[in-house]
């Protein structure tokens, strides 16, 4: 998708648009928000455990490149194989290469957004492996061939009797059907038997506990256990931000991970792999996997500011509290990554100059910062993305830094800082727009604004004026 | 971010920072709270070199000019350290917050910090530095509260703003669904991403005409603004006010 064209005014267009779209999201992203603050309703201990988790992930991030070190030293006495990947690219191939040294055709998958960010399965279906989904959301979506709309509930955009077209429509022999405990039945006889004759299985990483060499895995469906215990290979795949130093920095992570993607106390499954199935052991796979990918996080790392992109734990909140993202979906945003953490994330990896405009849609109202368990400052680092995007000082990192830049613009603001900085010239202006500002023409920012607004009205005098005629001190 | 100020006591001076958006369209809100300021004892000083608190470059990428405006503004406030009161939530937050922010790595750093924590918001100031007490004289009338993002979320200003409308006796508040969502403002992000931004405050005013009110009120004239003018072009009638003009007007019959 990074080399794609992104349309994303014609994207929100078509978004805005769909009554039943907008009508999902809404009614799944209130109730999330709901089970948010029921099951962490002590907004003290809430702050307290938001501490800790961003103390975790921050104080891993300071030290990345050790605790990556010491993850592979353990996992490899463990008997899990780890690679290195810099590119997706270079992950793709690493997995293919899997697969084919176990003349391996099948592989399931267990939910996994970088496997997402790696274009995966559309890769290895090129070279004539099956690859299919075994999470339901993912399952749904992958039969209407869509991509995930949302991070943690890929099919949030579908209702039930949707879900159940889609079933009746790509599944032989399934009649159609709205209720829940049938859809969910339908699913799970069609994935067992997948479970059953898979090669490969794939997962992500919830965290990867450095210390012990542990992979830490949370699910609801199970799936995710199948997938890494089933087959008779597992492979693993994790952006290298997913380290953290032991096992007691879990607690916080994990309560809060699952407090804000589902509003659970606790995942119905919390899978903790340390190695491959062990001699005399009668179950679990025989050989485990571990691919570390970079894809432009050590490019992330290396800035103070940008790097706190990599505290992200993937729970998803900030979408479901983000009034943009609730309004326009998941697909609008032409993005692995959508929502508050994509406008981030998603211009850092695929570039300013394709995806820089998913900065501009935010109103920079702080929700995301408000409610993201690891106190990512994503409102900052929105404003971060838009300034490198324009990159007046010439002093950009991010890929595309200054890919907006243009004279128009530059001059608007030059104009700006001029009537704000000039007390003088300020006083012309805003007397002017007093006397003249209702004849404006409508064209350029002001038509935008008066297509659903009255236009803006000028006081005849500016409260400098009043202020000054009312006999206001002025120093 | 913090919301836990240290207010100051025994106020005799302040600064008062207009805001440009007031300055231009709203002045009568400007002078309201000025007129409540004095209400409450203080003198209060309005340089006449001020203009905007910058935001709108700092939000849209153009850091350097911001960061000029934002100079010339602290030049202005820096003849006296007496405490800087903002009728918005926005600007209020804008100088507190992000002014440290614009200015970390320098020299200025610490006269920086310095002006950001003299800076407070209109009604909270009213609320928790002056203690007002207001006595209505208007009619019975029905009204809800939309608080800004930023007077909300920077500057922790909801609470104070209820308060002082809950000493109204004549006025009954009732708050919107959503209340804790965006109008869809955003400044610059209402003209760049003008569909969504419509979205937002289509929904917004739905929220609102279902309670009922006659009157919106809120901190900031931006989100009154684009709140207002959105109701205008629908004609939904409900009065965007101001909350110090609102005030000022129950208090003097």
């Amino acid at each position: 998708m990074g080399s794609q064209h992104l349309d994303f005014t014609a994207n929100v267009t078509e978004a805005l648009a769909d009554r039943q779209l907008r009508a999902n999201f809404k009614s799944a992203l209130t109730g999330l928000m709901k089970k948010r603050v029921a099951v962490l309703p002590d907004a003290a201990e809430r702050e307290r455990m938001r501490d800790d988790a961003e103390a975790a992930k921050r104080k891993a991030l300071a030290k990345l490149p050790e605790l990556l070190e010491r993850l592979e030293r353990r996992c490899t006495e463990n008997g899990i194989i780890v690679h290195w990947a810099e590119t997706t690219a270079e992950a793709n191939e690493i997995i293919l290469g899997i697969m084919r040294s176990h003349d391996a055709t099948k592989l399931v998958k267990g939910k996994s957004m970088v496997s997402e960010e790696m274009h995966l399965n559309h890769f290895l279906e090129s070279h004539g492996i099956e690859a299919l989904e075994t999470d339901l959301g993912e399952f749904i979506i992958q039969l209407n061939h869509e991509p995930p709309s949302h991070i943690i509930v890929p099919a949030v955009h579908k209702n039930r009797q949707q879900v159940g077209r889609i079933f009746a429509d790509n599944l032989e022999g399934i009649p159609y059907t709205d209720v829940v405990e049938e859809l969910n039945a339908i699913a799970r006889k069609t994935l067992r038997e997948k479970f059953r004759t898979g090669h490969v299985g794939l997962s992500g990483v919830n965290f990867a506990v450095a210390e012990t060499g542990t992979l830490v895995l949370v699910e609801n469906e199970g799936n995710g256990r199948m997938c890494t215990t089933v087959p008779p290979v597992h492979v693993a795949v994790m952006g290298l931000e997913k380290v953290v130093e032991s096992l007691s920095d879990l607690p916080p992570l994990l309560r809060l991970l699952t407090a804000s993607a589902t509003g659970q106390l606790v995942t119905t499954y919390v899978n903790c792999i340390t190695s491959p199935r062990k001699d005399g052991e009668r179950d679990g796979p025989k050989e485990i996997h571990l691919v570390i990918l970079d894809n432009g996080r050590s490019k992330m790392l290396a800035d103070a500011q940008l790097r706190r992109t990599l505290q992200c734990i993937r729970c998803g909140t900030c979408l479901n509290h983000c009034p943009v993202y609730i309004r326009i979906g998941g697909h609008a945003y032409g993005s692995v990554y959508p929502g508050p953490i994509g406008k981030i994330l998603t211009p850092q990896i695929d570039g300013l100059a394709d995806k820089g405009v998913l900065a501009t849609a935010s109103s920079l109202c702080n929700a995301c910062e408000e409610v993201c368990p690891v106190r990512i400052p994503i409102p900052g680092i929105i404003r971060r993305m838009r300034t490198e995007a324009y990159d007046e000082k010439g002093d950009g990192v991010v890929k595309g830094h200054g890919a907006k830049k243009n004279l128009l613009e530059t001059l608007v603001w030059k104009g700006w800082e001029l009537t704000y900085r000039i007390p003088a010239l300020n006083r012309f202006v805003v007397s002017m727009l007093g006397r003249f500002g209702d004849k404006l023409p409508n064209v350029g920012p002001l038509k935008a604004w008066t297509s659903v607004r009255t236009a803006p009205r000028f006081a005849s005098k500016s409260l400098h004026q009043l202020a000054k005629e009312e006999g206001i001190r002025h120093e | 971010m913090a919301h836990t100020f240290t207010y100051p006591r025994d106020v005799k001076t302040v600064y008062y920072f207009g805001t440009c958006l007031v300055d231009m369209s709203f002045p009568q809100a400007g002078m309201a709270g000025i007129h409540l300021l004095r209400r409450a004892g203080v003198e209060v000083v309005f340089p006449q070199e001020q203009s905007c608190c910058g935001q709108p470059a700092y939000n849209s990428g153009f850091l350097e000019e911001a960061r000029a405006v934002a100079r010339a503004q602290i030049k202005a406030f820096s003849r006296a350290d007496w405490p800087i009161v903002v009728p918005s939530g926005s600007c209020a937050g804008m100088m507190r917050h992000h002014y440290p922010e614009m200015f970390a790595n320098d020299p200025e750093y610490f006269d920086v910090r310095k002006f950001s924590e003299r800076v407070f918001e209109l009604g909270d100031f009213l609320h928790n530095a002056l203690h007002v007490r207001y006595e209505d004289k208007g009619k019975p009338v029905k009204v809800t509260w939309h608080s800004s993002c930023h007077a909300m979320r920077e500057m922790g200003a909801t609470a104070a703003a209820k308060a002082l409308i809950g000493q109204l006796s004549n006025v009954e508040l009732v708050e919107i669904e959503r209340e804790y969502e965006c109008c869809g403002f955003g400044g610059t992000f209402s003209i760049k991403q003008p569909e969504i931004s419509a979205a937002m405050v289509a929904d917004k005013i739905e929220d609102i005409r279902a309670t009922g009110a006659s009157a919106i009120l809120s901190g900031d004239c931006g989100c009154l603004m684009n709140i207002g003018g959105a109701m205008e072009h629908k004609g939904v009638p409900v009065a965007p006010r101001h909350l110090a003009e609102f005030i000022w007007e129950r208090i003097n019959g």
